[in-house]
């Protein structure tokens, strides 16, 4: 074989093993697309879905997240809706009381600036952006004291900004329900 | 041929000078938070300097960079003088003149919004101006290199552009246009409320701008280690490059599909909506694809040069390279980062799992182990390659690079990899004090604590770097010769015009970005009703 010719071989070589590559490249993205697809379709947790706009200098005022409304309540459904809101530099309310093995919806919107709500130990994880309303879809199989600090920086007291979520039993909780209003653990 | 070796210096200089600064606040940060650091009695100075720190490594460092290297592979690989050198001052000196007056508030705590700015919180005017002087000197060193090759096609019509200059003209352009959300940000939004003369702000919509400077930046940061993954180390340990065509079409794959999918950024955020979260998410796994062929054409290339220096067996060769080659060993550690870092990216990008690390400390540890790690270190193999030929001096002190290039090695893992763990206990980023004495939060000090301690080496192979860079200021003179790049296996006599070209990708790139920018954008900035009042910073 001449040196044109082995040149030749050697660079269609290349070509093959290339495109063989590229082609294991592709598989894998296309892959990975699928996967958070189907992932998404059986209900794992989703990013928000939809878009609510609020007006935060009015939220204390009137609508949802009146002060007297903030925290925990037993649906007819037996869901419960948790609302809360973050401010400078604190949740309120700044201990979120649930039960266990209950699916919640929690409903939260700032009050000032961009803050975040963060539940360790679990993925719930949310922005907080001043006139929209987070919402996510949870559900605590563990019974106990979780922390929930403020996970985006919201200026010089965002390092103090921790709140707590209790996970109690689903009979206990529903206990506390009965004389309705809206149920927290502050002060306990 | 470097003719203006004067320029390039300065922009190298100035790089790593502000990154030499920025660094010692890094590590400081690090040690402050730890727990063997003692309580901040005033945590407003931690933001302070994380203000300072992530607009100097995210702004300031990489454009610098960029641009110094963008100039020397201008000059050297068209082989033709620098045309605009009196624009290209000008440029330099406006990021001179950026960086100080965005410094000035931020020292003087009157900045402290962080690099991502985030409103409503608002800062001094000043700042935001002086990262817009930042950014429009870095427009101007764009349409250098556009001019210049411009007139370098003119003299040589229909040959292939090369590589070098073909890659960094697309990270050129890839950083105009991402640069775009971000100014339009500061301008129609922020800038007027910083200066009084707006009150409200939009919120959500000015995170959606920012995701679309925020993904596509990376990117602009990674252009340079990507260049020298190319053009520089397959001939500086005797290789050459596999596949010059697969080069061309990686760096075109990084223009087009980096900029649609900044919203990945915005999963966890309200103001978006889900179809678009998932059109984002699945773009996001399309942007793998440069670098899965970046990688396999590398690790080719390599294997070239291990062969042409006697290695065989099926993994035999990996022996036979030049290992202690500095640029050898940088690749390595580079290629190690990259492949951790990597798979955290999955992670993050993932429309689910994005969920349980979003805004912990895993964030930082990422990129930290990307940008600082596989990217920064190649930084590094780029000025020691270069430095012989901008100073005419020689390096002489290998060992000490070798030991400096190891140390940030060891350092990036030692940090890194603690940092992840924390994030995934849950711990957030950007705080100033964690209280260790808590019990939730005490099983996570240990980590912090290597990750200090990881800090610490990356400070002193930092100043090494920089001690070895001065010192080759001063060694004798010698003849370093024409700097040059690598060449393919198969260098291309022709190439096809659409990888020879950049316009066709160029209108993709805004194309695909208005089609998934395009509605969400106009969607927040036509709704009423969700301006929020500003917060000024100091104000309180
Ligand atoms: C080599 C180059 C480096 C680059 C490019 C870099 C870049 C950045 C950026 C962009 C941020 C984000 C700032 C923010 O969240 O607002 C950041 C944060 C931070 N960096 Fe670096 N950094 C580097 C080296 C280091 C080193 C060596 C340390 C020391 C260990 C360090 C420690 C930190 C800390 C502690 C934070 C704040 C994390 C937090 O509180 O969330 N950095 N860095
Ligand atoms: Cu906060
Ligand atoms: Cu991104």
């Amino acid at each position: 074989m001449s040196a044109e010719e082995t040149h030749q071989a050697s660079a269609e070589v290349a070509a093959r093993v290339e495109r063989r590559w590229a082609t294991i490249a592709v598989i894998i993205v296309v892959m990975m697309a699928l996967l958070a697809a189907f992932a998404g379709i059986h209900r794992a947790t989703m990013p928000q879905p939809r878009v609510e706009t609020i007006d935060p200098a009015r939220i204390h005022l009137s609508g949802e997240f009146v002060e007297g409304n903030l925290g925990s309540v037993l649906e007819a459904n037996g869901t419960v809706t948790v609302r809360a809101i973050g401010q400078q530099y604190s949740f309120t309310p700044a201990c979120i009381v649930v039960p266990a093995d209950t699916p919640i919806t929690l409903r939260a919107t700032s009050a000032d600036v961009v803050h975040g709500i963060l539940i360790q130990a679990t993925n719930v994880n949310t922005m907080l952006v001043p006139g929209y309303i987070s919402e996510q879809l949870m559900r605590f199989t563990r019974i106990g004291d979780y922390l929930m600090p403020c996970q985006e920086f919201c200026s010089f007291g965002h390092e103090g900004m921790w709140g707590k979520v209790k996970v109690i039993d689903k009979a206990e909780f529903a206990d506390r329900a009965k004389g309705g209003g809206r149920l927290s653990c502050v002060g306990q | 041929m470097l003719v203006n070796r004067k320029l390039i210096l300065a922009h190298f200089w100035l790089a790593f000078a502000v990154f030499g600064i920025a660094l010692t606040l890094g590590a400081w940060q690090m040690f402050i938070r730890s727990p063997i650091g003692t309580w901040l009695s005033n945590p407003e100075l931690y933001y302070r300097s994380l203000t300072a720190h992530g607009t100097v490594m995210g702004y300031v460092f990489p454009t610098l960079v960029a641009m110094g290297f963008g100039y020397a592979i201008s000059e050297a690989a068209l082989q033709q003088r620098l045309v605009g050198v009196r624009w290209a001052w000008v440029g330099f000196w406006l990021i001179v003149a950026g960086s100080v007056m965005a410094v000035i508030p931020i020292a003087l705590g009157r900045a402290s919004v962080l690099y991502t700015f985030y409103p409503p919180l608002i800062g001094n005017v000043f700042y935001y101006l002086g990262v817009v002087l930042v950014v429009v000197g870095s427009w101007i060193w764009v349409a250098l290199m556009s001019v210049n090759l411009r007139v370098w096609r003119r003299a040589h019509p229909g040959a292939p552009v090369p590589l070098a200059m073909f890659a960094n003209v697309a990270g050129s352009y890839l950083w105009a246009w991402t640069a775009v959300g971000a100014a339009l940000e500061l301008l129609l939004q922020i800038i007027p409320v910083a200066a009084g003369l707006k009150s409200t702000i939009d919120a959500g919509l000015a995170r959606v701008f920012f995701s679309w400077t925020l993904h596509a930046i990376v990117y602009f940061w990674l252009m340079p280690t990507y260049i020298a993954y190319y053009t520089i180390v397959p001939r500086a340990i005797g290789g050459r490059i596999y596949s010059d065509s697969m080069a061309r079409i990686s760096f075109i794959l990084f223009l087009v599909v980096a900029m649609p999918i900044g919203m990945h950024h915005t999963f966890a955020d309200p103001q978006v909506g889900a179809g678009f979260k998932f059109i984002h998410s699945a773009f996001t796994a399309l942007v793998a694809l440069p670098t899965l062929l970046t990688v396999f054409t590398i690790c080719a290339s390599v294997e070239i040069a291990a062969r042409l220096r006697g290695g065989r067996g099926m993994f035999g060769w990996i022996r036979a390279l030049p290992w202690d080659n500095p640029m050898m060993l940088a690749l390595a550690f580079s290629f190690i980062m990259l492949g951790f870092g990597g798979a955290g990216g999955l992670i993050n990008m993932s429309y689910q799992l994005d969920a349980s690390i979003h805004n912990t400390q895993w964030i930082t540890g990422h990129f930290h182990l990307i940008f600082g790690g596989a990217i920064v270190i190649m930084y590094f193999a780029i000025a020691y390659d270069l430095w012989p030929h901008l100073t005419g001096r020689e390096l002489i002190d290998v060992r000490l690079i070798r030991t400096q290039l190891w140390l940030w090695f060891i350092g990036m893992i030692v940090t890194t990899f603690p940092w992840h763990w924390v994030g995934i206990l849950g711990m957030p980023r950007r705080m100033a004090y964690f209280d260790f004495g808590d019990p939730a939060i005490a099983p996570q000090a240990l980590s912090v604590t290597l990750s200090a301690i990881g800090g610490f080496i990356l400070l002193a192979s930092g100043i090494m770097f920089i001690v070895i860079l001065a010192r080759g200021m001063r060694t004798p003179k010698i003849d370093a010769g024409p700097y040059r790049f690598a060449l393919a296996v198969h260098q291309p006599a022709t190439v096809p015009v659409a990888l020879n070209t950049h316009a066709l990708w160029v209108a993709l790139m805004i194309g695909l970005t208005l089609t998934n920018y395009g509605y969400p954008i106009l969607n927040l900035a036509l709704s009423s009703g969700t301006s929020v009042p500003a917060v000024y910073v100091g104000a309180q």
